[in-house]
């Protein structure tokens, strides 16, 4: 394996040819946000809350998914990509149901880690309203579609980690949402196995264990990365 | 096994068994819809009534392109002349054969010389509307796999890719990337197995091209893929085609079968080591999936969902082999640039555009139907003189082109030469070439918002500046349509055209705002007008 040199926000590094962009700026400590990402699973560039400049090249880049190359000059954080990534929170929170003083996960979620380190003290879009189902079918978790955000860390940690792939999207644009199996009621699917890995890898309080209340989310996200690695890397102990 | 002598011997029967007089009648998509086969039929009986069966066929062709005057009728003399009649009724239709016996036709007459037509230089289109496209033998009479054939015996892949791109051939469907480079890439690619894929999903509104080139010609692009596929080492083709395309479909399916029954397609085509199969897959009606890498998802039976790239299909493409993806069009000029030679194509068009580009003119205009014309072509001369202007003496007041990704050609800049380095210029795209002449009576705001509400409801959802992004832009679009917006909605409008455009996933989310973009460039005060003051928006809640 061989070894490229770039430079972050100004510090050089030195990283694994193949890295991401995002591993490399984890490396320097450049706080990069996301949203659909989850270390373990494949990625999807869905959220675009890691896009990074980087010069040379006119567009925009996932940092999740933009292999690091040699050379190269990123800058993680001006100005221009705090604004857009404010302006992509604020359609996160318009075009869902998202209200944190009722929520399951308050002070444990993402999205609103996202809303704060982007500086978004207000939505500027008007709120959509959509009407979205909840499913608590599940005798142990539940599903509110209100607050999910369609990273699809559910979809892939049932899917890679857990072999079940009971989660999948239906629909498309502003309808797409979130389904257990033939879209079916969660607690229905005989595929899942209630091993709670879509209640982990969630970002926000969409997934949840049923007898939670407002601000009591917990998750267990080192176990997701564990999981993910344990197989990689031959470790079976925490 | 078929080989050169076989194949031209197959030509020469189907030329000898050609009666005096043709009677072509357009039976493709648009002119069936106004009752091209009952005038065919009506064609059929009029001349076994007649006793003229020895003397005259009649043969259901492809696009005539003149759709807004279809059904097409055209009859094609001994002496090598040949007549047009437009908008032939069941009615009027045997009164045309009646005129091969000197007798009067109520059918009303069609001028080739028309500047429709006159105009018009067919390379892609130049068998469309001349042969049946239900019949191998038709395609192989005018020259037919003859090209496939040379490629297998008498050039190398390397040659092949070459010729591609001494020709300057740029993908027609729509990002114009160079075809050449494209090829000679994938062809470099390391691995087994390959594949070339069609991409017939066209799914812009008011874009018939590919549809009408699939219907006309699909032997056409049946050569073209398979040309491509031995260029760049592949052995198995894809056809990804739009359901709302049957008989496009239907015909493609009829040459499949025509080309393998005669050993064309399969394995060792023309006794060499050359394989190729085509199957067609049939997209679900999303118009996402004409984006590449949706298109492949949905090939490998997946949801439609467009990934990032790179990886780009050339390098893991269709189950992570190296994949080409062209459009028809692009296909469908490939046996002509072998035949005539990359030297004879490059002098067609402008410098970097080169060879000609179909239009489907549609809209605000006299004259609707397909066009082909050279690269450079003035957009006057595409719409004012082809075109006729617009009908019932309005004036014209913009041409929109690339659909919903595109933008629009204000009449003052009709004197652009269409090429893709020109219209991009002007803010818009060549794209796969619809062309939509707006009027001075549509509202360009209204167009905005009609092009915005495909992309918000052909979204995939995947990425959330074009799920969200879109529902917010049609909904400030429609705030200053209905006189509700404010200075302040306008730029917020702006600024989500600059987001949505950047920070997308794919393709149709980065060129969704576009027609935005392009209507606020040339028609800002159309936008303007309709705001009101924000002090009138305080009071009035």
């Amino acid at each position: 394996m061989s070894v490229i040199t770039l430079t972050i926000d100004g510090q050089a590094i030195a990283i694994e040819e193949g890295a991401t962009l995002l591993e490399a700026a984890q490396e320097v400590g450049a706080a990069i946000p996301t949203l659909c990402h989850l270390k373990g699973l494949s990625p999807v560039g869905a959220c675009r809350l890691c896009v990074v400049e980087v010069e040379g090249i006119p567009k925009l880049l996932p940092a999740c998914v933009t292999a690091a190359a040699e050379g190269m000059v990123v800058h993680t954080n001006t100005d221009n990509l705090q604004d857009y990534r404010r302006t992509i929170v604020e359609l996160f929170f318009a075009e869902g149901n998202h209200v944190c003083a009722v929520c399951v996960a308050n002070n444990n979620c993402e999205l609103q880690d996202a809303a704060i380190s982007t500086g978004m003290t207000h939505v500027t879009y008007p709120y959509q309203y959509p009407q979205r189902e909840v499913d608590v079918s599940h005798p142990q978790f539940g599903l509110d579609r209100n607050r999910c955000i369609l990273c699809t860390r559910c979809v892939r940690a049932c899917d890679e980690l857990e072999g079940a792939h009971v989660w999948d999207i239906a629909y498309r644009g502003e309808h797409a949402k979130l389904i257990a199996g033939l879209d079916q009621p969660w607690g229905t699917v005989d595929a899942c196995t209630s091993c709670g890995k879509c209640v982990d890898a969630c970002p926000t309080g969409a997934i949840f264990r049923r007898g939670a209340t407002v601000a009591e989310m917990e998750r267990d996200r080192a176990k997701l990365e564990f999981l993910a690695q344990a197989r990689e890397e031959q470790q079976w102990t925490r | 096994m078929i080989d050169l002598q076989q194949l031209q011997d197959i030509g020469q029967q189907e030329r000898d068994r050609r009666k005096p007089v043709r009677i072509r009648c357009c039976t493709a998509a648009g002119c069936q819809s106004s009752g091209a086969c009952s005038v065919k039929e009506q064609l059929d009986g009029a001349v076994a009534a007649a006793d003229l069966g020895d003397r005259v066929a009649v043969a259901g062709v492809g696009c005539m392109r003149f759709c807004g005057r279809g059904p097409l009728v055209a009859v094609d003399h001994e002496d090598g002349t040949s007549q047009l009649y437009e908008g032939v009724t069941p009615e009027n239709a045997a009164s045309i054969v009646g005129t091969l016996q000197g007798q009067p036709t109520t059918a009303t007459l069609g001028d080739w010389n028309h500047p429709f037509f006159a105009h018009q230089m067919p390379i892609v289109l130049e068998n469309s509307g001349n042969i049946d496209p239900e019949r191998i033998e038709e395609y192989i009479a005018v020259g037919g796999y003859q090209q496939l054939y040379r490629a297998l015996h008498d050039l190398s892949p390397e040659a092949v890719v070459k010729e591609i791109s001494a020709s300057g051939l740029r993908g027609r469907g729509g990002g114009g990337y160079p075809t050449g480079l494209k090829w000679a890439t994938v062809a470099k690619m390391p691995g087994d197995q390959k594949y070339v894929i069609c991409n017939a999903d066209e799914g812009d509104p008011g874009a018939f091209m590919d549809r009408s080139v699939l219907e006309s010609d699909p032997h056409r692009i049946l050569e073209g893929m398979a040309i491509a596929a031995y260029a760049i080492g592949a052995n198995h083709g894809y056809v990804y085609v739009r359901a709302e395309y049957p008989l496009a479909i239907a015909h493609l399916q009829t040459a499949i079968k025509q080309a393998k029954r005669l050993g064309i397609l399969g394995s060792q085509i023309f006794d060499t080591d050359f394989d190729f199969k085509v199957d067609i897959r049939v997209g679900a009606g999303a118009f996402v999936c004409g984006e590449e890498t949706a298109l492949i998802a949905s090939i490998e039976g997946k949801r439609g969902n467009p990934r990032p790239r790179p990886p780009y299909p050339a390098q893991s493409g269709l189950w992570q082999s190296p994949t080409l993806i062209n459009n028809v069009e692009t296909y469908a000029n490939v046996a002509a640039i072998l035949r005539r030679g990359s030297e004879w194509y490059a002098r067609i068009g402008t410098e970097k555009s080169k060879g000609t580009k179909v239009f489907a003119l549609t809209g605000k205009v006299e004259n609707t139907g397909l066009i082909e014309v050279p690269m450079g072509t003035t957009v006057r001369r595409i719409v004012e003189e082809m075109g006729g202007g617009v009908p019932g003496g309005r004036q014209v007041k913009a041409v929109q082109t690339g659909g919903p990704s595109g933008g629009c050609i204000p009449a003052h800049l009709f004197d652009t030469p269409v090429d893709y380095d020109s219209l991009l210029a002007l803010g818009t795209m060549m794209g796969s070439g619809g062309a939509i002449v707006i009027d001075d009576e549509t509202d360009m705001v209204d167009v905005a918002r009609f092009y915005m509400d495909f992309c918000r409801s052909e979204s995939c959802g995947k990425c959330v500046p074009c799920r969200a992004g879109t529902v917010q832009m049609y909904e400030l679009l429609d705030r200053i349509l209905e006189g509700r917006a404010t200075e302040r909605d306008l730029a917020s409008l702006e600024r989500l055209c600059v987001v949505v455009k950047d920070t997308s996933l794919c393709g149709l989310g980065m060129s969704a705002p576009n027609p935005v973009i392009s209507t606020l460039r040339y028609f800002r005060h159309e936008y303007e007008s309709r705001l009101r003051s924000p002090m009138a928006a305080g009071h009035g809640g």
